[in-house]
């Protein structure tokens, strides 16, 4: 498995892992049976991402996109960060094997099942601002 | 503990040996005849190939025309149970019996050959990575052209009956093939003694370069030619002999055969103390049954992480080893092995295979101990599975 050395970075020292205690929307995805489940944290204060920390169980690309992600949302307002695409974390990363690309897609919805939760908590309905949550296939 | 450089893959692949590399070197510049040709640099090549020959077919205990030499394991496990098909299918035998825990050189070899209008049956094992030879005797039927059951596991390194399989297979007049790419060198074998009729092996397990394998036929059984051509390994197998890497084979097997008892005897202990202590950490279990297992294997499979994050921090700590996770594999489902021991997805995505050799001390072992408890737990802490095992909640 031929990783960029950004992504080797990112696995070797993740960013932003852990848990936010009072999170304000918290987010997860995947399932152990393929192999990875991300769990996004999320603290947003007057629409912007305070802070973000993730839990992931998976390769290596899992805990790379993981911890991309939380980096490219961090400090940015709510609709930047729905524009976050997988694209974005993978060009971040210097690229993925093809192989891997589903990790980056895992990642982006992570944080829109967190931004989802998010919603939810203040009762408002998240499907129209952040669409339907992609759970990966088995 | 300082970092050090710790190679506990053999099962994937090894080092081409001093020996092995000196007995090669002088077939390249000097001795670089065409073992066909009627000079004597070429009577030299193929002198060296016939030495060669003589010491894989002593090292099984089989007669020199028994041997052939092919490019790798799975080349001689294609040709074996493609050749005795096509071989049988003249008889109207078209069933063949194989595991379903096989390499895939076989498995996807009899899964063609299901495509091709053949039948097969696929034994299961045991929780423990046992085939139980009544059930190979079960499935015989008059059709039944081919039993192939592998000596022993590339992934849980289990050994199997294959002297009861065998006799099993001669009472009932079936041919009995077995790969024996992972035994070759850490088992005694015997073919004629124990009835084989057809073993494939390969010479990068034991010290020789990779692209370079044998297949013992017994006497008597009329395989089919695999490569049409000259005729090299008496026309059965064309293609100019790669003279090298079958000097190379020679000398490996002879090496890796001289002395297996001694060498499992250095092994075996450290290798316990590797399942032992990985064994302390909760939530772990040994895939395979611990004694039926070859010297230098142990597989582990450790709940709440994921087998190829688990290789990458291995990795950055100078440990080399592997894993039947689904993403080492490029595909989503992990190791059939491992689902064929019952093994849930999950539990077989966080296994890790260690397989070492004499030249891992025991101070590697102290190194190795000190290592992967200390990443498990860095993994684990990172890990939403492992988040919700501890506080007793479900996660599939």
């Amino acid at each position: 498995m031929l990783y960029s050395e950004k992504v080797l970075d990112h696995f070797s020292n993740p960013r932003n892992v852990g848990e936010i205690e009072d999170a304000d929307g918290v987010g997860e995805i995947g399932n152990a049976k393929c192999g990875d489940i991300m769990k996004m944290y999320l603290k947003i204060d007057d629409n912007v991402i305070t802070d973000a920390k993730f839990k992931t169980f998976g390769c290596g690309a899992a805990v790379a996109t993981s911890s991309m992600a939380t980096e490219l949302i961090k400090g940015k307002s709510i609709d930047d960060a729905l524009k976050l695409t997988n694209q974005a974390v993978v060009e971040a990363l210097d690229g993925l094997p093809a192989v891997k690309v589903h990790c980056s897609v895992l990642a982006e919805q992570a944080v829109r099942s967190a931004l989802s939760d998010y919603y939810t908590r203040q009762g408002i309905d998240p499907v129209p601002i952040v669409g339907e949550i992609k759970e990966p296939e088995e | 503990m300082d970092k050090r450089f710790i190679y506990a893959d053999n099962a994937a692949t090894t080092a081409v040996s001093e020996e092995v590399l000196a007995a090669m070197l002088p077939h390249f510049r000097e001795g670089y005849g065409n073992a066909s040709s009627i000079y004597k640099l070429g009577r030299d090549a193929q002198r060296a190939v016939e030495d060669a020959r003589e010491k894989v077919a002593k090292a099984l205990g089989a007669d020199t025309r028994e041997i052939f030499f092919t490019s790798c394991g799975s080349e001689s496990d294609n040709w074996a149970i493609k050749g005795t098909a096509e071989l049988m299918a003249k008889k109207g035998k078209k069933h063949i019996i194989t595991s379903v825990f096989e390499h895939h050189a076989v498995l996807h070899t009899t899964q063609y050959l299901e495509k091709k209008g053949f039948e097969v049956t696929y034994i299961p094992v045991s929780d423990k990575g046992l085939i139980d030879p009544e059930d190979v005797k079960n499935a015989i039927r008059e059709d039944t052209a081919l039993v192939t059951i592998m000596y022993a596991n590339n992934e849980i390194g289990t050994i199997q009956p294959i002297d009861e399989i065998a006799a099993i297979c001669h009472e009932k007049g079936v041919l009995f093939h077995t790969d024996a790419v992972q035994a070759v060198g850490h088992i005694e074998i015997d073919v004629h003694k124990q009835g084989i009729d057809m073993l494939s092996l390969s010479g990068h397990k034991i010290h020789a370069q990779k692209g370079i394998g044998a297949l013992y036929v017994r006497k008597g059984i009329a395989l089919p030619n695999l490569i049409h051509g000259g005729g090299q390994e008496r026309g059965k197998r064309a293609g100019t002999e790669n003279v090298p890497a079958i000097v190379g084979l020679g000398t490996a097997i002879e090496a890796a055969t001289r002395d297996i008892a001694g060498k499992n005897a250095v092994i075996t202990p450290r290798r316990n103390r590797l399942i032992d202590g990985i064994l302390k950490l909760p939530y772990t279990r040994l895939n395979g049954d611990r004694d039926k297992r070859l010297a230098g294997n142990l597989n582990i499979s450790i709940e709440g992480i994921e087998g190829e994050s688990l290789l990458l921090m291995l990795d950055m700590n100078g440990i080399c080893a592997s894993s039947g996770s689904a993403c080492t594999s490029g595909s989503l489902d992990p190791s059939h092995v491992l689902l064929a021991l019952g093994l849930r997805h999950e539990v077989a995505h966080g296994s890790m295979r260690l397989s070492i050799e004499e030249d891992v001390t025991d101070e590697d072992v102290d190194y190795i101990l000190e290592v992967v408890p200390r990443v498990v737990e860095r993994l684990r802490d990172m890990s939403p599975v492992w988040e919700k095992m501890m506080k007793g909640e479900k996660y599939e």
